[in-house]
């Protein structure tokens, strides 16, 4: 089995902000072991002749001209935000006082 | 807050040596942002210049400013930097508001610029050799206004505003290598160095460089260790430094507060440091986290940029002359004192020096008109010189004036009041006020004859062959015609008229 173990499960629900009880941490570092090590095969399987990759697709240089397109009106960008408050989205405090 | 002691410079200086390394942000000036054609302005209305890429909203594919790319390039290429021949972008993920896609699209292991350098002169000449890890691209984040509680300042507040204008305008991070060997001189290459990437984005036209618009950013990051020590010492990274001398005063705070710590025995936390001018101290922020927590991964929405030796060829016969060089390259033209050449530097009047003598004016003419007359006025007005409304032409044309004789330097001075009152050319503001020499002479010696009648004894005294006191009758003349006279002729044709050998 790959090396991803409870520790390491309960470390990325931490960095990713989701709340997981101490059965789920256990059942995930169990099912993304297995998936570490399913994607593992793909390696297996090229050679070191295959570069590595960062896309599926072979398709290099997709840029567009620095011309200005599509606006939203500050209405429309903020029309889904929870809250707002002149003009702009209103988020809780970031840090407690310290 | 607790405020942190610091040892004097020098005491720390003789303990310890400070090493260095800068994170400098520069904000590219593209007309669209790196991802997304909302368009790229400061100081717009909040929210006003976002589409549905920039607010992270589902199911958006970003597309990346081929502008945004070739200015990057630019900017490696003025570094001495290797341009990647294939270079992809990545992910680095962390949640605060802003944000708004819980990760800034960056470049993480293969950055498009890297293994560059270059040479800070400081002010004495001293040469630093600073050597670039790299330059990569990636995108701003919005801005953020905390409100309630007491300062404005993050602690304490009760909740904060949201303004994603900022929001995916290009950045390129240049990374320098550790600097070390500075000494005591660190503070001061710190300056220089930040100085030396604005001049040069500036230079390159890839960026509006105005550090007070944040265009220009610099993180420092600081360590000391004994004198004598390889190992290199706890670094700390001041963030929020955000002119250049606040890039030399947070350097040598921190030299100072990190001695301070290391006498009392403690250990250097490796955390950001926030600057504050008001204070011109650093405090505490968040403690540095492990560069993996920020998870990178390959963006999958965009494909790797390509970079051929055609493209970055093309990109490189663009590049202007570096600004050190042209400064070396015009002192050296004009035949300027090293003292001359910095007081043209520090008054922004190298440009206008540099196109008034294209225009034709030698530089001597060129450096005291734009140092003496036109410098005195914009001071007065309180404008930059360059601003006052003076073009090199002007400049050239007076100076022709003067040389054929039709004015003097005093005569030049109302020219250029004239001038600048919207009168029209030199030579229509010397027909309009007639401001031209009289040299008539006829006139002339009316003028002298009155003169002398009015001063006999001083007539009679050169007579007598006291040649200088002819400047009192000199004097006279000039008076009378408004200034508008040849010092030179009056002074011969008063001579003659007295029968006295010059």
């Amino acid at each position: 089995m790959a090396a991803i173990n409870r520790d390491d499960v309960a470390h990325l629900a931490q960095l990713a902000h989701i709340e997981m009880s101490d059965d789920e941490l256990d059942r995930m570092a169990n099912e993304l072991a297995l998936i570490v090590d399913s994607v593992k095969s793909v390696s297996e399987a090229a050679g070191d002749d295959v570069p590595t990759t960062s896309h599926p697709i072979p398709l290099t240089n997709v840029m567009r001209e620095d011309v200005v397109g599509h606006v939203l009106t500050v209405e429309e960008a903020l029309s889904g935000a929870p809250d707002s408050a002149d003009g702009r989205f209103k988020v809780p405090a970031i840090l407690e006082e310290s | 807050m607790s405020v942190d002691t610091i040892l004097s410079f020098e005491e720390a200086m003789e303990k310890y040596e400070p090493v260095l390394g800068f994170e400098v942000h520069v904000e590219l000036n593209t007309k669209t942002k790196m991802f997304s054609s909302a368009p790229n302005v400061f100081g717009d209305e909040p929210n006003s210049n976002v589409n549905e890429v920039c607010l992270g909203l589902p199911g958006v594919l970003p597309v990346v400013n081929k502008k945004a790319v070739e200015s990057s390039i630019l900017i490696g290429l003025a570094l001495n930097c290797k341009i990647a021949p294939h270079s992809t972008f990545a992910r680095k993920q962390y949640f605060y508001p802003d944000t708004p896609k819980n990760f800034q699209t960056s470049q993480y292991d293969d950055p498009i610029c890297y293994d560059g350098w270059i040479d800070i002169e400081l002010e004495d000449g001293t040469v630093f050799h600073v050597e670039i890890e790299r330059a990569h691209m990636e995108e701003d984040a919005g801005k953020l206004t905390h409100m309630g509680g007491s300062t404005g300042r993050i602690q304490g507040a009760d909740y904060s505003l949201v303004d994603y204008n900022r929001s995916g305008v290009p950045l390129v991070e240049i990374v320098t290598k550790t600097i070390e060997g500075a000494g005591s001189r660190a503070p001061e290459l710190a300056k220089a160095y930040v100085a030396a990437i604005r001049e040069i984005v500036k230079n390159l036209g890839v960026s509006e460089a105005k550090m007070e618009h944040g265009n220009v950013r610099c993180d420092a990051n600081v360590s000391l260790r004994p004198h004598g020590q390889e190992k290199l010492g706890t670094r700390t990274e001041t963030k929020n430094v955000n002119s250049l001398r606040a890039v030399e005063n947070a350097v040598k705070f921190e030299i100072q507060r990190h001695a301070a710590v290391l006498d009392s025995g403690v250990a250097i936390t490796q955390e950001t440091r926030h600057w504050h001018e008001d204070t011109k101290s650093t405090t505490s922020g968040r403690p540095k986290s492990d560069a993996d927590d920020y998870r990178y991964f390959p963006e999958p929405d965009l494909v790797p940029i390509v970079t051929t030796a055609e493209w970055v060829e093309e990109l490189r016969s663009r590049l202007p002359e570096p600004p050190a060089e042209r400064r070396k390259r015009l002192q050296g033209d004009w035949g300027y004192t090293d003292l001359e050449f910095r007081d043209v530097v520090n008054a922004g009047l190298m440009d206008e020096i540099e196109e008034t003598v294209a225009a034709g004016a030698s530089a001597a003419a060129a450096r005291k008109w734009w140092m003496g007359e036109i410098a005195r006025r914009a001071k007065l007005a309180d404008v930059d010189p360059a601003a006052l409304g003076v073009s090199p032409a002007v400049v050239v044309e007076i100076e022709k004036l003067i040389a054929s004789g039709a004015i003097n330097d005093k005569l030049a001075r109302k020219v250029l009041d004239g001038v600048l009152e919207g009168e029209g050319t030199p030579a229509e503001v010397v027909a309009k006020r007639g401001l031209a020499v009289v040299s008539d002479d006829g006139a002339l010696q009316t003028a002298i004859d009155e003169a002398l009648a009015a001063q006999p004894d001083v007539a009679e005294k050169i007579r007598g062959g006291k040649v200088q006191a002819v400047g009192a009758i000199v004097g006279g003349v000039m008076k009378v015609t408004r200034g508008q006279a040849d010092a030179g002729r009056v002074r011969e044709l008063i001579l003659k008229t007295l029968g006295v050998e010059g």
